[in-house]
């Protein structure tokens, strides 16, 4: 089938979402760890910043990336009508 | 009743079933805590978690048992997300991550947070570039993906095979566990242990496939997460007098600190760290004095049973002399390997403790300092990377997305599952900085005639694991008269915060749960790889839906078995074998995965050879440069390539792989029009007017 000019916006929003997402993702871990020896001068709540990163705040980011991934999503099928309707 | 009201109806009776479990199971807990007080012998409460959970893992796969395709594969497709989660986090966390995890954050202080990162930010590449694509797809195994997408066998059979070897490495590894679980908490030998435990993974998945799988999985988390969290909240309060240690961890972390730093000084540790370097340089000397060392050696040591016999010393004394001689090297050569590792043993213990929150530490100074440094770095960023990449790729974790009732589903999925192993992977270095505290404060500086019971008890029981003794003959304890193996920080944690042993027999049956879970989830995905893509879609197409789930139980229980006779010959280190299982799956499938989805022109040849290319480089890495493989395949030892350790070969493989797709995908004609069409398919949660129709029911 033919997809419509909608249907290829879509799929590029979803591009650039998945790209802003990724991009945190990969400054949260490479470029963190990276300079983590710099960054453990930083005192974060009693922890060594790059310390706290690695061991907790890497990974709520993480989880919170997934959560607003699924939760954005939902609402662009919904605005562009690729959602499976009543499946779920 | 339409789907939205029975998928909700289903859902809230799973939430009642899995309340009623939770609550049986404390109760269980607490009726055998009383009967401790009354007097039941340790080795009963062993076998009474042993069995106990065992037989109910067996209820839950006998009531699962179904004979429906659709159901045997892919769980019927409605396991909503939070369960699915739950079963994923179960299937994800293994024996290594359970047991093994927080002891490498004990060793490794900051340089192990590697694997906390890299085993959980490979989510994210599970949500963003799979895991709703597979499911729209929706099939059966991760090799249909690529039969479809990249048409025909030779896709599918590499799929095949790097499936296979991925998870085979994998599942061996969690045998292992089980295995060393079994015989430590009810005192059986190994190969028994192995094979009771084969029992346990076979009865949850022989049945029921994925359904008796997913099910099990979700009663087995819920196990290891209460296991898991109630000794190290037990020891937060014992420490920060505060129940929830991830919040309040980083006051303590600062005491290990300044602790480290006094240790460094402190006159009685510096004596002991001699004493090392000095039994170092003595086996260094003997060594460059061979052979003559060697002659010199022996005859002093016959000499000096013979000093004992005619002075009518204690035969105690006598028969160590005569040990002595006994366990003298036999040849130069033998002489040589044995004072090499005596020179090693002793040098490592001669350095002051590293500093726990240190990322990269060395003890070297000036320019070799800051060369161990970087290549610490690099390879902490190599294994970062392969652990996620990892993550993405593997079989028996990518499947489980097929199992959700719709794309959204599986979207949210992802987030449950992060969440779940999230809670255990927070708390690991939480509980590493705690047993570091209690092992500075309350085990260094105490007497060797009043040890702490735990030291004592763990020292009799195995010395790989704790091993203590008065090297500079002070009576006191000293940092560096101990060495620990890993695995004693979670086995140990009930015993140092003072909880009864019932809560240690509770570990043991949360270390199981880990480790028969996933075993469960990889030989699933290796049976299924071999019934589903080797027998049914390439040499009998039309075989009957009872014959291909007849076909796939057979496969799992010769695998199974073929599995536990590899692992009862103990073949290596458990954490480099999950760590190799990683870099091989990265290397295969992410780069066709990912590119499949997001690059319409990769095609058939660019994906076959960009699998194989990948693959290959990072097994070539692995069999030249990890010692055990250049001692199994007989291969000539090669320089690590910017000193990046043999685990993280993914960090070849990968983008070897992409590169390979891209170029031969670019030099060979561009996919057909059906293949374009099938990309489009999975792209769109629904599309309007699509002709296209891949799930399989």
């Amino acid at each position: 089938m033919q997809l419509t000019e909608k249907h290829k916006e879509y799929w590029s929003r979803n591009l650039r979402l998945t790209a802003v997402l990724l991009f945190i993702w990969f400054v949260v871990t490479f470029v963190m760890a990276w300079y983590a020896i710099p960054l453990a001068e930083f005192n974060f709540f009693g922890w060594p910043l790059s310390f706290y990163m690695a061991a907790q705040g890497s990974l709520i980011i993480y989880v919170l990336v997934i959560w607003y991934y699924a939760h954005a999503m939902r609402k662009l099928d919904l605005e562009y009508g690729v959602d499976e309707g009543d499946l779920k | 009743m339409s789907a939205v009201s029975s998928n909700r109806a289903f859902f809230n009776q799973l939430k009642k079933y899995y309340t009623w479990y939770t609550g049986g199971f404390i109760t269980f807990v607490i009726v055998l805590a009383v009967l401790e007080q009354m007097g039941l012998p340790r080795v009963w409460i062993g076998y009474c978690f042993l069995f106990a959970t065992i037989a109910l893992y067996a209820g839950i796969g006998i009531m699962s048992r179904t004979a429906d395709v659709a159901e045997y594969y892919v769980a019927g497709r409605r396991v909503p997300a939070l369960f699915n989660g739950m079963a994923t986090g179960a299937d994800w966390m293994s024996a290594a991550s359970f047991i093994g995890m927080a002891g490498t954050l004990y060793l490794a202080g900051f340089d192990g947070l590697g694997f906390v990162i890299g085993w959980t930010g490979g989510y994210v590449l599970v949500a963003l570039f799979l895991a709703p694509y597979l499911r729209k797809f929706g099939q059966f195994t991760i090799p249909d993906f690529l039969g479809a997408r990249y048409g025909g066998n030779i896709a599918r059979s590499i799929g095949v095979f790097a499936a296979i070897l991925c998870s085979f490495t994998y599942v061996v590894a969690q045998i292992y566990g089980v295995g060393l679980i079994t015989s430590r908490f009810t005192g059986v030998e190994f190969g028994v242990g192995v094979f009771l435990g084969l029992a346990g993974i076979l009865v949850c998945s022989f049945l029921g496939g994925m359904r008796a799988v997913t099910w099990t999985q979700v009663a087995q988390y819920i196990i290891l997460i209460i296991a898991y969290m109630i000794p190290v909240v037990w020891l937060s309060v014992k420490i920060t007098n505060f129940p929830i240690p991830q919040v309040v961890y980083g006051q303590v972390l600062q005491k290990v600190t300044a602790k480290e730093k006094e240790l460094t000084t402190n006159p009685g540790e510096v004596a002991v760290r001699d004493i090392f370097k000095k039994n170092a340089a003595d086996a260094k000397a003997r060594i460059d004095a061979l052979p003559g060392s060697w002659e010199a050696g022996k005859a002093a040591a016959a000499q000096r049973v013979e000093a004992l016999k005619s002075s009518n010393a204690p035969v105690a004394d006598i028969r160590a002399a005569e040990k002595a001689v006994a366990d003298f090297p036999k040849t130069p050569d033998d002489a040589k390997a044995a004072w090499t590792r005596q020179v090693a043993s002793n040098t490592a213990r001669s350095g002051p403790p590293l500093p726990h929150a240190t990322p990269f530490p060395t003890n070297k100074a000036g320019e070799a300092g800051q060369k161990e440094r970087d290549t610490k770095r690099i390879n902490f960023l190599a294994l970062v990377f392969c652990m996620m990449v990892g993550t993405a790729a593997l079989p028996h974790i990518l499947m489980r997305y097929y199992t959700t009732p719709s794309v959204q589903e599986a979207r949210v999925s992802v987030f449950w599952s992060l969440f779940f192993i999230f809670l255990l992977y927070f708390t690991a270095p939480a509980l590493a900085v705690l047993a570091k505290y209690e092992v500075y404060h309350n085990v260094v500086g105490s007497s060797f005639a009043n040890l702490p019971a735990w030291v004592a008890a763990w020292a009799k029981i195995d010395p790989t694991l704790m091993a203590i003794s008065d090297v500079n003959k002070d009576g006191i304890v000293q940092l560096a008269e101990m060495t620990l193996g890993g695995d004693i920080i979670v086995l140990a944690t009930p015993e140092i915060a003072g909880l009864p042993y019932v809560i240690s027999g509770l570990v043991a049956a949360g270390g199981l749960a880990a480790a028969l879970s996933t075993a469960d989830g990889l030989l699933l995905t290796i049976a299924n790889a071999l019934s589903h893509d080797l027998y049914y879609k390439m040499i009998n197409p039309n075989a009957s839906t009872q014959k291909r789930v007849m076909i796939s139980k057979l496969l799992l229980l010769v695998v199974a078995i073929f599995a536990a006779w590899v692992t009862s010959l103990k073949p290596g280190d458990i954490l480099f074998l999950v760590g190799a299982a990683f870099s091989m799956a990265a290397s295969a499938f992410f780069p066709a995965l990912v590119l499949g989805v997001f690059w319409k022109r990769a095609n058939k040849w660019g994906a076959i050879t960009g699998m194989v290319a990948g693959l290959g480089i990072c097994l070539f890495y692995m069999v030249h440069t990890y010692p055990q493989f250049i001692l199994w395949f007989g291969t000539t030892r090669m320089d690590l390539w910017w000193g990046i350790a043999p685990i993280s070969a993914g960090v070849f493989g990968v983008p070897v792989g992409i590169i390979t797709i891209l170029v031969v995908s670019m030099l060979t004609p561009s996919p057909s029009k059906e293949v374009q069409e099938f990309v489009e398919h999975v792209r769109y949660p629904s599309l309007r007017g699509d002709t296209v129709e891949t799930m399989a029911r």
